[in-house]
């Protein structure tokens, strides 16, 4: 297991996190772009100095500043699977996918034999002479992961591994990426800013927001109670702060949520998209929260819709696809909106 | 290659005919004398000027000379290009300007310099006599260190851009795959340089071959010893002039034929 806390700073960014993953589970990093995951990511490869911190990797210490211990890159094991691949471009694809071996030693034939393995489990045997340069995004991807892990690294790390592809070959391989990282026994780290990547390869996220780790947790503990208005637009729902005064929640604003049991102090407000109601006029009968707004935005997701409303109560909504058209909802239409007391989901900021 | 073909595909650029007729003017200012030198060359005796034992000679030592400052400049000029491109500390920016001014400084001015340093009474050169019985001034290896310091730049500054151009996190994947610096080194970045590294050699061995004026100052001109090609040419000059044509194309066809190779394989195309 990986356990590492860090603090070090590059640029403007001050990076300060700690994150244990255990080697049963895949981790994704996830956060903005620039909030330091691929500084995380480059500093637990030993490629960037540490300030303070210790990084442990299955008890063996590969950085603690407090002793002055660093061990450098090429004696951590590791496989890390850069972002655009960096594949060596002077190096045919076997030549590529065998350079770890080689530099721990094993004879050239070998190293050949088990790169060639690892491009037959691919797919990519046809390619083994090629030179990467004339292969397509996604064989290149799979070419950088097969480098990283013939190696045989204790610990994967992958830093965007999808984002640079097309959306049709982006599917295809977030697949095979899956089945190779579920195969893989060492610890797993992925870094992304793409929740449904993230969500398609890790059992856990870890939420890095301007250098600092803001949640953790599994996709479903993330969901249910994010923890910042970033992490809320990741998973898409909609999430308002404020003070709990009882079965109340008193907004900034100085509008008010009705839900029971919000309690006392600052807390947080989660309203699921599908939550929210649409009316074109002011609705009768139990909802208890009702709110004017005006239409923003209509976006087709697959066979929901979803409605961004603007007003005093910006929210998101996401209805069917008739409803769009019963209410005829356009962008600049007002509209009701209204969310039933027991459909809010309240907890202490 | 997508350029070239797109370039030959347009109908040709107006161009006003003054504009043109300038660039005639420069066309001329290069081959005339080119032009001069084949037509009052003695071709007749082309054979017998060119097989005496001086030119032989001198033939001989320049390309011994040039060579060996090629051979100098490499295996300094890496360690010194890596470091001006990769080494990030107050002083790299005035280490650069030192390094760029055998470049623009009178050959026969970094001849004085390096008299000064490495002359039998200079700071260094002292030193080297005292304790090792070794004197540069006036000898071959006077002459190869005149035409490193002249040519060195040529192939650190070619280096140096190449190093910046490229990619550090191809030797970061190196490392974490499991690379010792050395290996980064030998099996990544010099050859992913290769090109620029073959490239920056030739200029740096075709500055070396037409070295004259730090040669003649700090190394001499003796027969056999430091008397290199340019050197001939010129003393031929005095004597006898026509002699001094055919070296004069010697040199030329040399340095023509080194451009036309690297225009080809390496200084535009990559």
């Amino acid at each position: 297991m990986l356990d590492a806390a860090i603090e070090t700073t590059l640029g403007e960014l001050t990076l300060s996190a700690s994150l244990e993953v255990d080697a049963g589970e895949v981790v994704a990093v996830l956060g903005p772009n620039g909030a330091g995951k691929t500084t995380l990511l480059r500093a637990l490869a030993g490629l960037v100095p540490v300030r303070t911190g210790r990084v442990v990797l299955d008890g063996d210490v590969l950085e603690d500043t407090a002793t002055g211990r660093c061990v450098p890159p090429e004696r951590r094991r590791l496989g890390v699977v850069f972002q655009d691949y960096v594949l060596f471009p002077h190096l045919d694809v076997r030549e590529n996918v065998a350079f770890g071996l080689r530099c721990q030693g094993a004879p050239r034939h070998q190293a050949h034999a088990e790169a060639e393995r690892w491009l037959a489990r691919l797919g990519l045997t046809a390619h083994a002479r090629t030179r990467p340069g004339r292969l397509s995004g996604g064989q290149q991807q799979k070419v950088a992961l097969a480098r990283a892990l013939a190696a045989r690294p204790r610990m994967i790390l992958l830093d965007e591994p999808l984002s640079a592809l097309d959306v049709a070959a982006r599917a295809e391989l977030r697949r095979e990426l899956g089945d190779v990282l579920r195969s893989f026994a060492g610890v797993r780290l992925v870094v992304t800013h793409d929740p449904l990547e993230a969500r398609a390869l890790a059992d856990r996220f870890v939420i890095l927001e301007h250098g600092r780790v803001v949640q953790t947790g599994t996709p479903a503990e993330v969901t249910a109670r994010p923890r910042s208005a970033y992490v809320a637009r990741l998973v898409g729902v909609n999430l308002l702060r404020g003070r709990g005064e009882g079965d109340l929640v008193r907004l900034p604003d100085g509008g008010a949520l009705v839900a029971p049991g919000a309690g006392f102090g600052d807390v947080l407000a989660v309203i699921h998209p599908s939550a929210v109601a649409l009316h074109r006029e002011h609705p009768h009968g139990t909802p208890r929260n009702v709110w004017r707004g005006v239409v923003e935005g209509v976006e087709l997701y697959e066979n929901r819709v979803r409605v961004r409303i603007g007003g005093p109560r910006a929210l998101v909504a996401e209805v069917t696809p008739a409803a769009v058209s019963d209410l005829g909802l356009d962008r600049g239409g007002e509209v009701w909106m209204s969310v039933k007391a027991t459909e809010i989901e309240t907890y202490p900021a | 290659m997508t350029n070239d073909r797109g370039r030959r595909e347009r109908t040709p650029v107006a161009v006003p005919r003054t504009f043109l007729l300038l660039a005639a003017v420069a066309c001329g200012l290069f081959a005339l004398p080119l032009a001069g030198l084949v037509l009052r060359a003695p071709w007749d005796r082309a054979a017998t000027e060119l097989g005496t034992p001086e030119v032989r000679e001198a033939l001989r030592l320049s390309l011994v000379c040039s060579l060996s400052a090629t051979a100098l400049a490499v295996l300094l000029g890496l360690p010194l290009g890596w470091v001006l491109a990769r080494v990030d500390r107050p002083g790299i920016g005035l280490l650069r300007g030192l390094v760029m001014l055998p470049v623009v400084l009178p050959p026969v001015v970094g001849g004085i310099a390096l008299l000064v340093a490495f002359g039998r009474r200079g700071i260094v050169g002292a030193l080297l006599e005292r304790g090792f019985g070794v004197s540069l001034p006036f000898t071959t290896a006077g002459a190869v260190l005149a035409e490193t310091f002249v040519a060195m730049p040529f192939f650190v500054l070619t280096l140096e851009g190449a190093l910046r151009a490229l990619d550090l996190r191809l030797e970061d994947a190196a490392r974490t795959l499991g690379a010792p610096p050395w290996t980064v080194l030998l099996r990544v970045t010099l050859p992913l340089l290769k090109t620029s590294l073959v490239a920056g050699a030739v200029l740096c061995w075709a500055r070396a071959l037409g070295e004259f004026g730090a040669t003649i100052t700090f190394a001499g001109n003796f027969p056999g010893r430091t008397q290199t090609l340019p050197l001939a040419v010129y003393v031929a000059l005095e004597t006898r002039p026509e002699a001094a044509f055919l070296l004069s194309l010697v040199l030329l066809l040399v340095s023509l034929l080194v451009l036309v190779a690297l225009r080809r394989r390496w200084l535009w195309i990559s």
